[in-house]
């Protein structure tokens, strides 16, 4: 396969920008370049990578019995089209030819075999491939409408936005995951960095990405788990290893105390905010809602369905279903002084 | 065989008061109007999940729409995937096989009237029992109306703790009781096709279209039941305490899955399958001559019939099967594509040195195989494991599926219509409609479905009632839903022609398209005994020998 697939490799070089034109094309919007394109045929991982290489492998192939079959019955429709020069003779009548038969049996036969041998060894290779022991462990965990992160030997948990490494070629710093769901299914996919695996309850499910490139990656939650599957996004942080070093710190700490916030924290303990959510070194240690320890170090809130504003936060503590009609967080039905007190509160969670 | 057409004389039909005239539809065990009740009720409700389908596409017209609420989104899914596939193509397929499979093998009626009457009954209860859920399904807990778990309710979801009230039961309900309906018809069609052939009609003698419905109606017998299963094991965990699917309880969401898609991949080959049946008998006609390759079409249809059974999890490769079930399941899927291929190559046969006449139903065939060869070509390309695991749950996916049942088994259809409609009704439909009908729909078709792999490819999910600015998708989208409003500009020319040619069109006389099967032999409509006098067949083109004693098929046979 090594060598065929260097061909193939050169091949799918002279197709793929074809693809990133034809796809790409659509990256414009009306209002502005689309900067936060997805595109499957742009792997900035090895899963993403290999899948994409084999895409081509099965899109050229599968191009090229559409460009053979689709010019026979145009070919036939042509030329055997009803003339009035041969008004009222009946062709002659074929009834069949065990050759031909033979032939078209047996030529899409090999064409199985070796789409089926191309497909196996990618799925042996994603899906087989062994743990280094310097990989980076996350447990994912789905939840109805967001997402859990969870770095066991690193002692953090966050939300929403995953924060990883960059694997450089010479120091290969592998990211594996584990997937759970606490209620139903659901299905991690960005696409630039990974195939997508799905988050089924009582069936824990694994996969590895190994970004190439620093930067932030988008995806969202794939398998369809309740009213608010469309605003389940996801984000997917690539960090240089000084950056991910660095966050990997600021996570670790206890939330910061503020005594000029007291008041927001007293409202923040006294309602039932602390029931759901946790914040490190207080009393609340609720597991339903996303940590809040480090809150303002995420860019969105909501799961990727706002950014993480004043205005916004503000207006998600006071009626979450402005964002997303449907999500799990009641209205707390706050004053507007306990509204701006907690928010203040929160505002200080770096 | 004309002189299977008898007229009475001397016996007048009195024209009925409405009331009785109704009665007797009602209460009709004639296959010929229960196929015609089926083919209506089908229609009836493929208006009302188009709806369905274009109030999504009015939602997903932009990003951050906001036509409807997401919950209302939701439920539009939901009701559009069950209502096309149980309450519209099944029953389509139904109706036609109803109606001419007896026609075809020179029968009088099904082998069971009475059971094939209380199929189509409980098909139609289940469909009435989904849309009552609009109005009893909110029940006491203000849990919303009509169902919102996806066509495929993935366990948990269809859990009482993430479908309270009972909107749900009510899609299980419709699911379970139409299930009944089709498993008689499948029971119907069997025993019609095993027992009540006409002298001379052996197996291999069969019009291939009265084999392809019996390997459709063995499948429906062997999938609808463990489809009915989950849905009494679903009941169970609903209202008897049991934890088949309830994972917060130990259940496995893994089982229903399995359950579902050993129903629901099979499903699409039930539905295809007498898709194939109809082009398998039109594209002969207007190519003038015979299907090349009988023996190969049957065994090529057995053999989809046997490997759809073992394809079931390629719906579940993101699901975490390993590397070796997954290996399993691609070269499963991708073996299927060598019969189907088959299929195509001996369509071409058939036309190949023919005599094309691109009438109405023969432009609808010639799409459907251009169409159902892209289906199948991306089909393949979700088989290949690691490709799917980009493509699956994305719009791609959407794209595929809807490639398979509209731009193939509708395409057929309509073309099935344009077709046996002089014989149901003993008018022509207008070929002027039917040719607007077609090319509006193509190009509907096109803009929607073929641009609709796009947004998938750029990491569009499907299911989601929104989107965010920027992705590259709002384009794209709005192209999807502007092709929608054309196929349902569409529709309404051909309901229009249906209805005005009933009353207008010109009379279609015995055999319009100078055809060779039985059904071309009676009179249009047939009468209600089909025929005077039981035909004997000595060829699979009866008519052809009547036509040319010179030259009979007979002699090669």
């Amino acid at each position: 396969m090594r060598t065929e697939s260097s061909t193939l490799r050169s091949l799918a070089q002279a197709i793929l920008p074809l693809f990133w034109s034809a796809t790409g094309v659509w990256a414009s919007e009306p209002n502005g370049p689309a900067a936060n394109a997805t595109n499957i045929f742009a792997p900035a991982s090895t899963p993403a990578k290999s899948i994409a290489d084999l895409s081509l492998f099965v899109l050229i192939i599968t191009g090229l019995i559409f460009a053979v079959v689709f010019a026979l019955i145009v070919y036939c429709l042509v030329k055997f089209r009803d003339r009035a020069t041969a008004a009222g003779r009946e062709p002659a009548q074929v009834y069949g030819s065990t050759q031909i038969e033979l032939a078209w049996t047996v030529i899409p036969i090999l064409i199985v075999v070796v789409l089926f041998l191309a497909s196996a060894r990618v799925i042996h290779a994603i899906q087989d491939a062994p743990e280094p022991p310097n990989a980076v462990d996350v447990t994912v965990i789905g939840h109805q409408y967001w997402w859990e992160f969870r770095y066991p030997k690193l002692g953090i948990v966050t939300a929403n936005e995953l924060h990883i490494p960059v694997s450089e070629p010479g120091h290969p710093t592998p990211t594996f995951m584990q997937l759970l769901s606490a209620d139903t299914d659901h299905s991690f996919w960005v696409p630039e960095i990974a195939g997508k695996t799905d988050l089924v309850p009582n069936h824990p499910n694994k996969m590895w990405m190994d970004p190439k490139r620093t930067g932030l990656f988008l995806g969202q939650c794939a398998q369809y788990c309740g009213v608010q599957h469309a605003k389940m996004l996801l984000r997917v942080s690539v960090d240089s290893p000084a950056d991910f070093a660095a966050w990997v710190q600021a996570q670790q700490k206890s939330a910061v105390e503020d005594e000029t916030v007291a008041a927001g924290r007293r409202v923040f303990e006294s309602n039932a905010c602390m029931n759901c959510h946790a914040i490190t070194g207080t009393a609340a240690n609720g597991r339903f809602g996303p940590d809040l320890t480090h809150l303002m170090s995420r860019a969105t809130i909501a799961a990727g369905a706002a950014q993480n504003t004043h205005a916004n936060l503000r207006l998600w503590v006071k009626d979450p279903s402005a964002f997303k009609p449907g999500c799990l967080m009641p209205a707390m039905q706050l004053s507007d002084a306990d509204l701006d007190a907690v928010v203040s509160y929160m505002e200080t969670l770096r | 065989m004309s002189s299977n057409v008898i007229t009475i004389p001397g016996v007048q039909i009195e024209a009925r008061p409405w009331v009785d005239e109704l009665h007797q539809w009602l209460t009709t065990v004639d296959h010929k109007r229960l196929g015609i009740l089926y083919i209506l009720s089908a229609l009836l409700f493929l208006v009302i999940g188009g709806v369905e389908a274009i109030i999504i596409r009015i939602q997903l017209i932009h990003s951050h729409n906001n036509f409807v609420s997401p919950q209302v989104f939701n439920r539009m899914f939901t009701m559009h995937g069950t209502t096309m596939i149980f309450f519209v193509a099944m029953p389509l397929l139904f109706g036609f096989a109803n109606y001419l499979v007896p026609l075809m093998i020179g029968a009088r009626d099904m082998a069971f009237p009475r059971l094939n009457a209380l199929s189509f009954w409980l098909s139609f209860l289940g469909a009435l029992l989904l849309y009552f859920s609009f109005l009893g399904g909110g029940g006491l807990y203000g849990a919303g109306n009509a169902p919102d778990a996806g066509w495929w309710a993935y366990a948990p979801l269809g859990a009482r703790a993430f479908s309270p009230g009972h909107s749900f039961d009510y899609w299980t309900l419709a699911l379970l009781v139409s299930g009944f309906g089709s498993m008689g018809t499948a029971i119907n069609i069997i025993a019609t096709v095993l027992c009540l052939r006409c002298p001379g009609m052996t197996l291999s003698r069969m019009p291939l279209f009265a084999w392809l419905n019996l390997v459709m109606a063995g499948m429906v017998l062997l999938v609808i039941s463990p489809l009915t299963a989950a849905q009494i094991m679903l009941l169970v965990d609903r209202y008897l305490g049991g934890h088949f699917f309830d994972t917060q309880a130990g259940g496995s969401a893994v089982l229903w899955m399995h359950f579902f898609w050993i129903f629901g991949h099979p499903e699409v080959y039930v539905l295809v399958i007498p898709a194939f049946a109809f082009a398998s008998e039109i594209i002969p006609v207007f190519s003038r001559k015979p299907i090349f390759g009988y023996p190969v079409m049957v065994a090529a249809t057995v053999s989809i019939g046997f490997v759809s059974m073992s394809v079931w999890a390629h719906h579940m490769f993101t699901v975490g099967m390993n590397s070796y079930a997954n290996s399993f399941f691609a070269i499963t899927t991708m073996a299927v594509g060598v019969p189907t291929g088959i299929k195509i190559f001996n369509w071409i046969g058939t036309m190949w040195g023919g005599r094309i006449q691109f009438k109405t139903a023969m432009l609808f065939c010639i799409a459907f195989l251009f169409q159902f060869l892209l289906a199948g070509l991306t089909g393949i390309m979700q088989a290949a494991v690691p490709f799917d695991w980009q493509l699956s749950l994305s719009y791609f996916v959407v794209a595929h599926f809807h490639y398979v049942i509209v731009g193939g088994i509708l395409f057929a259809m309509f073309g099935a219509f344009y077709y046996w409609y002089p014989k149901m009704t003993g008018r022509m439909l207008s070929e002027r409609l039917g040719k607007w009908h077609f090319w509006l729909f193509l190009i509907g078709f096109h803009m929607t479905f073929t641009v609709m792999h796009i947004p998938g490819l750029l990491g569009m999910p499907r299911r989601i009632y929104t989107y965010e600015p920027g992705r590259g998708w709002d384009t794209l989208n709005l192209i999807v839903s502007i092709g929608a409003f054309i196929q349902a500009i569409a529709i309404l020319v051909f309901v229009a022609n249906l209805i005005i040619s009933y009353f207008k069109g010109a009379p279609a006389g015995n055999d319009p398209w100078d055809a060779w099967t039985l059904e071309w032999s009676v009179s249009s409509p047939p009468p209600a005994y089909n025929f005077a006098t039981v035909p004997t067949v000595a060829s699979r083109r009866p008519l052809w020998d009547q036509k040319h004693p010179e030259d009979p098929d007979s002699r090669y046979e």
